[in-house]
């Protein structure tokens, strides 16, 4: 794909499915920018820890409450863009997922998953909502959309 | 695809065969009742069969630790076996590799429990 720029955004409701729904948009949308396989799949299970969060956390359910799926394609990153209606989450209190006390507990990785995947991961917390953008360097792209060999 | 367990004895060892992905909602739900249906009624020698779950999130990743701890609470023990690449590169990434015992062949994961 060339070099254009391209954006397209989705609201979506605080279930289950949007976040399913989230995880193929993105699976799609990397894959036509010509990403790898690899990367593909770590773009998309971001995408997905970052739709449970902003629907279980965030919006905790809340019919009221929308997700907003952005992606966009600038230049040499994609980036993508959720946002919650909810309280905004405390950064403070995430625990580090690797610390020997924490190993066996049953939740608290879907953040640093998104940072081991992910180039950039942009937390945003308020009291209206949080934003997470989620960036994702392209490493060469050629004229017909696949990712060059580097 | 949704997650699809089915369960075998093998020398006193329940394998678990699991197929699909263990993602929040209904695959961890399906998970963890299996789990909890083979312990109360005793079967304290767990592999999960994992070679053919192609995709596990965080809440997948949390639901294997609950049945490992859950397990070993209740004094049995839980193996994984057969691990594909992602699932096996997800646990090395989360140092969940250590915590697990991780078999590659069915014949030495039944061995393996006491």
């Amino acid at each position: 794909m060339a070099m254009t720029e391209q954006r397209v955004s989705y609201t979506l409701d605080s279930s289950l499915e949007t976040i399913d729904n989230a995880e193929e948009k993105a699976t799609r949308f990397a894959t036509e920018l010509g990403f790898g396989d690899d990367e593909v799949m770590q773009i998309s299970m971001a995408v997905r820890e970052g739709a449970v969060n902003a629907v279980l956390h965030g919006n905790a359910y809340a019919p009221d409450k929308k997700v907003t799926l952005a992606f966009e394609r600038t230049g040499s990153e994609l980036v993508i863009t959720i946002r919650d209606q909810g309280k905004g989450m405390d950064l403070s209190k995430i625990p580090n997922p690797l610390a020997p006390e924490n190993l066996l507990k049953t939740s608290g990785r879907g953040i640093f998953l998104m940072r081991s995947f992910m180039d950039v991961v942009e937390i945003r917390p308020s009291s209206t909502g949080t934003e997470l953008k989620l960036i994702k360097h392209v490493h060469g792209t050629t004229a017909g959309g696949k990712e060059a060999s580097q | 695809m949704t997650m699809k367990v089915g369960s075998r004895q093998v020398d006193g060892v329940t394998i678990v065969d699991c197929s699909g992905r263990i993602t929040l909602g209904e695959g961890s739900v399906i998970l963890r009742d299996t789990v909890r249906d083979l312990l109360s009624k005793g079967n304290k020698k767990i592999v999960l069969n994992l070679a053919d779950v192609n995709y596990i999130d965080s809440s997948g990743i949390g639901e294997l630790v609950s049945a490992f701890t859950t397990t070993k609470n209740q004094g049995g023990e839980l193996k994984l076996l057969n691990l594909t690449k992602k699932v096996n590169d997800l646990l090395q990434i989360t140092k969940l590799y250590t915590v697990f015992d991780v078999k590659d062949d069915e014949a030495s994961a039944v061995k393996s429990f006491k």
